[in-house]
């Protein structure tokens, strides 16, 4: 998509690049790696979606209306393995892909082959997670994963051949994400311009940095906890089953140990961006770089040793409690100074509204709202009350599609100028974002009621006292879903832009715009930083 | 700027300054064709374990698929190392590359070694305390059960723990003198001692070699002499997940090994140039505390 208009005039000229199909099956160029990651995340972004958007439907009224319990239970999980796994974090990569090598001065990511090899993992992954579904239609296996995209055990153990699918896509899914890990530790430690010290790395590449680090630190953990699942399905193993001195609680430990630093995995990259945009757009200086930098480093931190607020009532003792509760509530503090500092670089900025600043603002007050509410479920006498409820969906909602999400959208809208080398439509990016964020509120407040009331989460009936709300909640989604396609149809218009009559993006494409990434032309020359910027000597 | 760019693949990488210009291989299809030979290998395996009898056809068809690809793609590493392509900037990369790879693993292993502290340290003594706690018991046999647990559950069999002082220790014994030859090997080669290089490693590989003997030969005898097994309670889980999956590293580390053997007595690596040597120690090493933390969590305390 964004590469559409870099494509003729690079490969014209060079015999070396194969063209067609070949080109993307065999790059090993940055830009191309990253457009492919993130035409991967928004095809997945839809499948996921539509899967979602299947359940909704289902909750429209009270009753079995559309499907059976059953592949109600494959669609949730699903739609959950793909939209984190196979949506979100592609997108971020395909943000590193695209950006660290320019903002740092780099010809390109330091290991490019290997680079190629993250991304064509992703593909057969996502192919082995939705494949049941087909091979159920031919009477193989009985569909894909139905226990929720956790896999608890013992439902997991017991599950048929989707769970099989879903643990070999995980464990591909993890190797494509520690490969784009590696190269991006590397290419940070190893191909910064001189003179870039490590405190004046941009924040975005600080925020990736330390996505990075959690991932090969988490990411292997659930490797081998499906494992552990994969041997006591078929290998007679007795990991997560009390008859052989096992335990199913083991289970949630080894998968939120990953799972929730995962939400970090997650957010970082998007947290790592928002001051670029918030200082573009106030024509300022961000504020307080390394306060911002400590405070990702505390989150880092605090975040590997919280997991188990995610089950605080699966009976762990009375101290764990306590310790995860308070810890938990620690993470606050370090996010707490960054939404200050989002915050205090906008204060008495000569301010505009472009698209990408209106989902920057979007993200920072509907972050702030699931912020909050993570607050309330970190408190452990007051979890037991909204645990697996419609509280929980809509909290990590707010924390994963309006701080994740819309803090893509931010990051797509703001640098698709630099990419594509148009100025995309600005009215069909405010329309997005108004009905996105409209429509956003209106599928996910509702939800929090219904979980105060007591509407269990992953159930395909509920009681007739949660008809309103859950009618209202499934509208909203109709047309949140339906407003991505604006978003597509910008992104596509975007990277046709000469075809479209689009105004053509100076270097600096944005008035405020700082860094290394705007010094290049809009699209950049096919290796970024042929010679690297010197930022030792003044004004280089 | 078209012109620049095909001066930046195809110039050789010492008409540049040093530290101006870094290797950006060609495009290859190598990740693309891995990545299906991986796909095929896990729909393979998924298939077989489900009693698909075209399961085992496709791994083996996968298995192909990968190890022509890697011997490839090794290939033209070791080709592009030979002739050139890489200097002290894509040596650093590298480094840093192979260490954060190693860090990955150390957190797969934690994931298993999490797992048996846990079953030692809370869901074992859990089971058995039931009955003080809470009036009853699921299941009576635990009730003298001591770590390393010897009872497979309510209906599993009797089994006996492995010892730490017969093959293991020995095992411990080979893989430190691993350490310690691969080492000499290096400082051989840091002397371009090339006899003493390639004696070190051809030692190393023996030791390692032999150790994979000894493993096989416990399995077997666990299996069947000491009724231990893969099923024997979270005991046998442990016991077989851990020491296996350290034997498939111990087999890959082997393997590399063996390749760089082969290189260095095709002369390669200098004693200042040898990341690829590096490379396979420090795997090794890694290998080896592996092994440390396994003597003494999984055999002897």
């Amino acid at each position: 998509m964004s590469h559409a208009t870099t494509a003729p005039h690079e490969t014209h000229h060079d015999a070396h690049y194969p063209g067609g199909i070949m080109r993307w099956l065999t790059t090993t160029n940055h830009k191309d790696i990253g457009s492919m990651y993130l035409t991967f995340a928004l095809i997945m972004f839809f499948v996921g979606g539509a899967m979602i958007l299947a359940v909704r439907a289902e909750l429209f009224q009270p009753g079995l209306q559309l499907m059976q319990p059953e592949f109600f239970n494959q669609l949730i999980g699903i739609h959950a393995l793909v939209m984190i796994f196979a949506a979100l974090m592609p997108a971020a990569t395909g943000f590193a892909n695209w950006q660290i090598p320019l903002m740092i001065g780099a010809p390109d990511m330091a290991l490019p082959r290997i680079n190629n090899w993250g991304f064509w993992l992703l593909p057969p992954a996502a192919i082995l997670l939705t494949l049941p579904f087909l091979l159920a239609v031919f009477g193989i296996g009985d569909g894909a994963l139905n226990t929720g995209w956790t896999m608890y055990a013992p439902l997991s153990v017991q599950g048929g051949i989707g769970v099989d699918f879903a643990i070999f896509s995980i464990h591909i899914l993890g190797i494509s994400s520690i490969l784009g890990s590696i190269n991006v530790i590397v290419t940070i430690f190893n191909l910064r311009a001189p003179g870039m010290t490590m405190m004046k790395l941009p924040i975005f590449c600080w925020g990736w940095l330390i996505t990075a680090f959690l991932l090969i630190a988490t990411i292997p953990v659930l490797a081998g906890a499906v494992t552990m699942l994969l041997t006591d399905r078929h290998f007679g193993t007795h990991f997560f089953n009390a008859a052989g001195g096992g335990d199913p609680i083991l289970f949630q430990h080894l998968f939120w140990f990953f799972g929730h630093p995962e939400v970090y995995i997650l957010l970082l990259p998007v947290w790592g961006l928002m001051p670029h945009v918030l200082a573009t757009f106030s024509r300022k200086p961000m504020y307080g770089y390394k306060a911002q930098v400590y405070s990702f480093i505390a989150i880092g931190l605090l975040s590997v040793v919280v997991w188990a607020h995610h089950f605080f009532t699966a009976g762990l003792p009375v101290p764990a409690l306590l310790y995860f509760m308070y810890s938990t509530m620690a993470i606050s503090l370090p996010l707490a100074v960054l939404f200050f500092c989002w915050i205090a670089t906008m204060w008495k900025g000569a301010m505009s509204f472009e698209t990408p600043m209106l989902f920057a603002q979007g993200f920072i007050i509907m972050f702030g709202v699931a912020g909050l509410t993570g607050l309330v479920l970190a408190d452990v006498a007051a979890d037991a009350q909204y645990h697996h409820s419609y509280f929980v969906i809509a909290h990590f909602h707010y924390a994963l599609f309006a701080g994740g999400i819309m803090g893509v959208m931010t990051g797509v809208y703001y640098w698709l100028p630099k990419w594509t080398g148009y100025m995309y439509d600005e009215k069909l990016g405010k329309l997005h974002f108004w009905l996105t964020v409209i429509s956003f509120n209106l599928t996910f407040m509702p939800q929090f009621f219904l979980g105060l009331a007591g509407m269990p989460r992953r159930i395909p009936d509920y009681a007739l006292q949660f008809t309103e709300f859950n009618a209202i909640s499934t509208v909203g989604a109709m047309i949140l879903g339906f407003s991505q396609l604006i978003f597509a149809w910008n992104i596509w218009k975007c990277a046709r832009g000469h075809a479209n009559g689009l105004a053509p993006a100076e270097g600096r494409a944005w008035e405020g715009a700082t860094g290394l990434e705007w010094e290049l032309s809009s699209p950049p020359p096919h290796h970024s930083w042929e010679v690297q910027p010197d930022l030792r000597q003044p004004g280089a | 700027m078209a012109q620049t760019h095909a001066a930046i693949e195809t110039t050789h990488p010492s008409d540049h300054p040093p530290g101006t210009h870094y290797f950006v291989p060609q495009p290859s299809l190598y990740p693309f064709i891995l990545s299906g030979g991986m796909f095929l290998l896990a729909l393979g395996f998924i298939l077989f374990m489900n009693k698909f009898a075209a399961g085992s056809w496709i791994m083996l068809a996968g298995t192909g698929v990968i190890l022509t690809v890697v011997v490839r793609w090794f290939g033209r590493i070791i080709h592009e190392s030979q002739t050139g392509s890489y200097r002290e900037w894509e040596d650093k990369s590298f480094r840093y590359g192979m260490i954060w790879f190693i860090l990955s693993e150390v957190a797969f292993f934690a994931a298993f070694f999490g797992a048996l502290f846990y079953v030692r340290n809370i869901s074992v003594p859990d089971l058995l305390t039931m009955l003080p706690r809470h009036d009853f018991t699921l299941y009576p046999e635990y009730k003298d059960l001591l770590w390393p647990a010897s009872g497979g559950g309510p209906k599993g069999i009797a089994f006996t723990p492995m010892g730490a002082w017969g093959i293991p220790a020995i095992n411990t014994a080979l893989l430190l003198s691993s350490g310690a030859t691969i080492t000499w090997a290096h400082w051989a080669l840091l002397k371009n001692n090339r006899t003493q290089l390639n004696l070190g490693l051809f030692l190393t590989i023996a030791l390692g070699v032999v150790f994979l003997g000894f493993q096989g030969y416990e399995y077997y005898h666990a299996y069947t002499e000491l009724g231990l097994t893969m099923g024997a309670g979270v005991y046998g889980a442990t016991f077989f997940m851990l020491t296996g999956f350290h034997g498939f590293h111990v087999t890959l580390g082997t393997i590399m090994l063996m390749v760089i053997y082969g290189r260095c007595l095709k002369g390669h690596f200098t004693a200042n140039r040898h990341f690829a040597f590096e490379g396979v120690a420090w795997y090794w090493h890694f290998v080896d505390v592996v092994w440390l933390g396994l003597f003494i969590m999984v055999y002897w305390l």
